[in-house]
């Protein structure tokens, strides 16, 4: 262990410190601030703003922190007097060119430069001539441009190398005339881009929907969790007077560092949508929408439910709910629906093929933890359009594949994934299982091993070639995981897909994940808001209908949770089913035209930001948060809504006086349940009827998202636009 | 990323060029390479170069864009604005300076009835910004035509080099 640490003096204080380690590092773990704008933890080193600069014994002239390595026997001068001159004058030189324009800069209150310029700059400037002036960039709707603020850090041209993968921004020109820049105007259209907001040191890179909008001191801070994805990437949420102004990520190492995906970033503008619900709706015998207080409202609801449940049996009223619902939420319409005997209940909005349902895990998830991502050595994912669905995720598979990780795909049509694959395979829906029985296939050559006869008829004929063989061989070692994507579970033949899949994860050893939509949808299965399991993953006696049945022939009556079938579902025909329904109620945050024509009862609720609750991420890790913003008008949190109804309907324990004793309830039961009977009857057939498959645009997959204009926008909101006219 | 423009096409002399010089680095490093293949497209095109250009070098590289925009952007001896084909550089650094360049830059002015900066109406000729000191000061004052150094310049030299340029 010696020979890879060594010794070194910080400001007088012996500390052992990593052989090689950069002095910055070795600074910031023993306490001794050095000031910094070029230098960040996860960025390669570029050591141009020379802030750092450290006075160290015996060297001539003070070094650089960020880019000098440690050696044994150093002696570290952080506040000498002329680490501080080297420091002082860096500063000067960097407010040469600087605007003091911080009086109207969104970046005041919270700027790296501000900041630094109170303990390191002059009182008076000495600088007189004229200040240079930069040309704004245009980079699109999300990032907004003050570039003569910039001091040319280059740490956003850095994450656009090092993170992201796709370098958007330079550095054009030099000396005087360096600005970083695009050269060639164009938006930056990277999934994770929003983050150059962060990383920028000064108020040269904004976000540009919060622009002018508040001031940092005057908000208050609020930890959320991500409600598009399964990631679970935690984030804050900055509140003014009750409104929630922006989102900013919140660092977590195991989960997403100290990134946060666009749709994160952005999403929250969904909040305030044209046509947010704010009031409790109820249509009138003549067809006619009227706002009504909550106890018509809840009274109608109560009613409309009864009528579709009673000695109705199984064929009692449909409960849907979105997959970004709260871990209470959908306790609560799990309990509910079971109160008034129905089994039909189901958040798999786009999934297409239950028929191996009763084979499925406990929760859907990753087979790993997020951190343990960074390190697989081998990854195949089946049916992915990974940035799309779970950006932070593909942020790191593409570290583990830049790290050497042999990365495969097997998807329906060709994707930009920005790292390094081993063996892309495409092919069309129906194909793709003949490509994974070849991955198979060549799986139990190289193994020497047979696959259970129920696979025959899948791998019959199957003559596995180089990519095959080189996939198998790829997994056969080392950490290794297969991954099912969101296009996979949506495929029509799932079921199949997932037998080859667990067979071949079965013969190489690897570990079998599925990245199942929404950012609850792991908290769905253990609520019990699935047709096949009720709360704790207990198998029900009785399998009620799933989403896909429930959507393809009416019930007598609807619950909808947060979703919106039509948008959030694959069906066709989907508000016709719910026009013939007798009743259609809706728990939602929005009132949108095709809402307007099916329900008949509306009840306002909280979005994620507005509500305390808990998700649960595709590792598994239960997070919870408390309520950051005030739901609008008279809109309440859904597992309050829930609640009431619970008591209005008589059903049994609906007396929860917050959304923790929910949860803790929810909690006892998962780890009470008995995880017995996860089998299925399913035999897996060749001529499995294959449906095409539609992949979704990334700003369209959650009604928060289709409301957020800035992200509509994009790139890619605009792409989609053009694609699914609304 | 060309915008409006249509795409260029690198010659196969530019393209031959390119290929030489990403052979001398190692596999990988082809990024190595973007000077030698902006001067050659910089010739193909008489004298100066396009943003489609660019993004042809960058395409032929596989390097993102923006990687070939700053290398064109920093160094003098790229001209991404349209202008006339020969580059003549007189050097005023001060040893030059003190041989009297500053006159000489003058004549040069006066004779192509352009100013520092300008091309001629012909495209014949681009008289560049001020060069930094091109390091031949023993042969003070000089300037530099396409990369070719004209030392102990008098008027008359300077007439005669110019008047050589096809």
């Amino acid at each position: 262990m010696s020979a890879e640490f060594v010794n070194v003096e910080v400001n007088g204080v012996a500390v052992k410190a990593p052989k090689g380690e950069m002095i910055i590092r070795v600074t910031d773990a023993n306490g001794a601030y050095i000031p910094r704008f070029c230098y960040h933890d996860k960025l390669p080193i570029a050591a141009n703003c020379r802030m750092c600069l450290v006075e160290v014994e015996k060297a001539p002239k003070p070094l650089p922190a960020c880019a000098t390595p440690v050696a044994e026997g150093m002696k570290i001068f952080t506040r000498s007097p002329k680490a501080i001159a080297a420091q002082k004058a860096t500063m000067e030189f960097l407010l040469i060119n600087h605007p003091l324009d911080c009086p109207i800069c969104d970046q005041g209150g919270e700027c790296e430069l501000q900041d630094l310029a109170v303990g390191f700059g002059r009182d008076i400037s000495r600088y007189h001539e004229r200040k240079r002036v930069v040309k704004d960039l245009s980079l699109g709707p999300l990032v907004s441009t003050d570039m003569t603020r910039c001091i040319h850090c280059t740490r956003c041209v850095r994450f656009g190398q090092e993170i992201a993968g796709i370098q958007e921004l330079g550095t054009t020109g030099r000396g005087e005339n360096m600005q970083i820049g695009t050269f060639v105007e164009h938006s930056v259209d990277h999934e994770l881009s929003g983050n150059i907001i962060d990383l920028c040191p000064v108020g040269a890179l904004n976000s540009k929907p919060f622009r002018f909008h508040a001031r940092a001191w005057e908000m208050t801070q609020h930890p959320l969790v991500s409600p598009h994805d399964g990631f679970g990437s935690r984030l804050y949420g900055h509140v003014l007077r009750g409104k929630l102004m922006r989102v900013v990520p919140q660092p977590c190492e195991e989960i997403n560092e100290t990134w946060i995906c666009d749709r994160d970033r952005y999403g929250y503008e969904g909040l305030a949508a044209a046509d947010r619900l704010t009031a409790p709706r109820v249509r009138a015998s003549n067809g006619q929408w009227q706002d009504a207080d909550w106890d018509t409202a809840l009274d109608a609801m109560a009613k409309g439910l009864r009528a579709a449940s009673t000695g109705r049996g199984a064929d009692g009223a449909g409960y849907m709910a979105h997959p970004s619902s709260t871990l209470e939420e959908l306790y609560l319409l799990a309990r509910l629906a079971e109160g008034l005997g129905s089994s039909n209940i189901d958040h798999r909005l786009r999934q297409r093929d239950f028929r191996d349902q009763g084979g499925d895990p406990l929760v859907p998830h990753l087979s790993l933890a997020i951190a343990d991502v960074d390190a697989l050595d081998a990854l195949l994912i089946v049916g992915s359009n990974l940035r799309a669905e779970l950006p932070m995720l593909a942020h790191r598979v593409r570290k583990a594949a830049r790290r050497g990780a042999a990365v495969s795909f097997l998807n329906p049509q060709r994707y930009e994934y920005l790292f390094p694959t081993a063996n892309v395979l495409v092919a069309n829906p129906a194909q793709m299982l003949h490509e994974l029985a070849g991955v198979l296939g060549a799986a139990l050559e190289a193994g020497a091993a047979a696959a259970p006869a129920s696979l025959a008829p899948l791998l019959a004929g199957v003559a596995p070639n180089v990519a095959h063989k080189a996939i198998a061989a790829s997994l056969a070692k080392g950490q290794r995981a297969i991954w099912l994507g969101a296009l996979a579970l949506r495929h029509s033949a799932y079921a199949e897909l997932r037998a080859l899949a667990r067979e071949l994860a079965r013969v190489t050893g690897a570990t079998l994940g599925e990245l199942a939509e929404g950012a609850n949808a792991a908290g769905a299965y253990l609520a019990g808001c699935t047709p096949h399991r009720a709360a704790g993953g207990m198998v029900r006696a009785a399998y009620g209908r799933n989403a896909r049945q429930m959507l393809e022939e009416p019930l007598p009556g609807y619950l909808l949770l947060g979703a919106e079938p039509w948008a959030d579902g694959l069906q066709p025909h989907t508000l016709a089913t719910l026009e013939r329904a007798r009743f259609v109620g809706a728990i939602a945050s929005y009132a949108s035209p095709a809402m307007l024509q099916v329900a008949q009862v509306l009840l306002p609720a909280a979005t994620f930001a507005e509500t305390s609750g808990t998700y649960v991420n595709l590792e598994g890790r239960w997070q919870s948060f408390a309520g950051a913003a005030r739901p609008p008008g008279s809109a309440r949190p859904a597992w309050k809504i829930l609640r009431v109804l619970g008591n209005l309907l008589d059903l049994e324990g609906f007396e929860y006086q917050s959304s923790e004793i929910v949860r803790d309830e929810l909690r006892a039961a998962v780890e009470r349940a008995p995880r017995l009977g996860y089998e299925s009857a399913f035999v897996p057939t060749r001529s499995a009827a294959v449906e095409t498959l539609r992949d979704l645009p990334m700003y369209r997959l959650d009604p928060l998202l289709r409301r957020a204009p800035s992200l509509q926008q994009t790139r890619a909101g605009l792409a989609a636009a053009a694609e699914y006219p609304s | 990323m060309g915008g409006a423009l249509p795409p260029a096409a690198l010659s196969e002399h530019t393209r031959a060029e390119i290929d030489h010089w990403v052979a001398r680095f190692p596999a990988g490093r082809q990024r190595s390479a973007v000077i030698a293949a902006l001067r050659a497209a910089q010739e193909q095109n008489q004298g100066y170069l396009t943003a489609p250009l660019m993004d042809a070098i960058a395409a032929y590289l596989q390097l993102p864009p923006i990687q070939v925009y700053e290398i064109a952007s920093f160094y003098s001896m790229f001209e991404t604005h349209p202008c006339g084909r020969h580059h003549v550089s007189v050097c005023t650094n001060i040893s030059c300076m003190l041989r009297g360049a500053e006159d000489l830059l003058v004549h040069v002015e006066r004779r192509l009835g352009i100013k520092v900066g300008e091309s001629t109406p012909d495209g014949r000729i681009f008289l560049k910004q001020e060069e930094e000191c091109l390091a031949a000061c023993t042969g003070a004052p000089m300037m530099m035509v396409d990369h070719v150094y004209h030392e102990n310049l008098t008027a008359e030299r300077i007439d005669r080099i110019l008047d050589e340029l096809k």
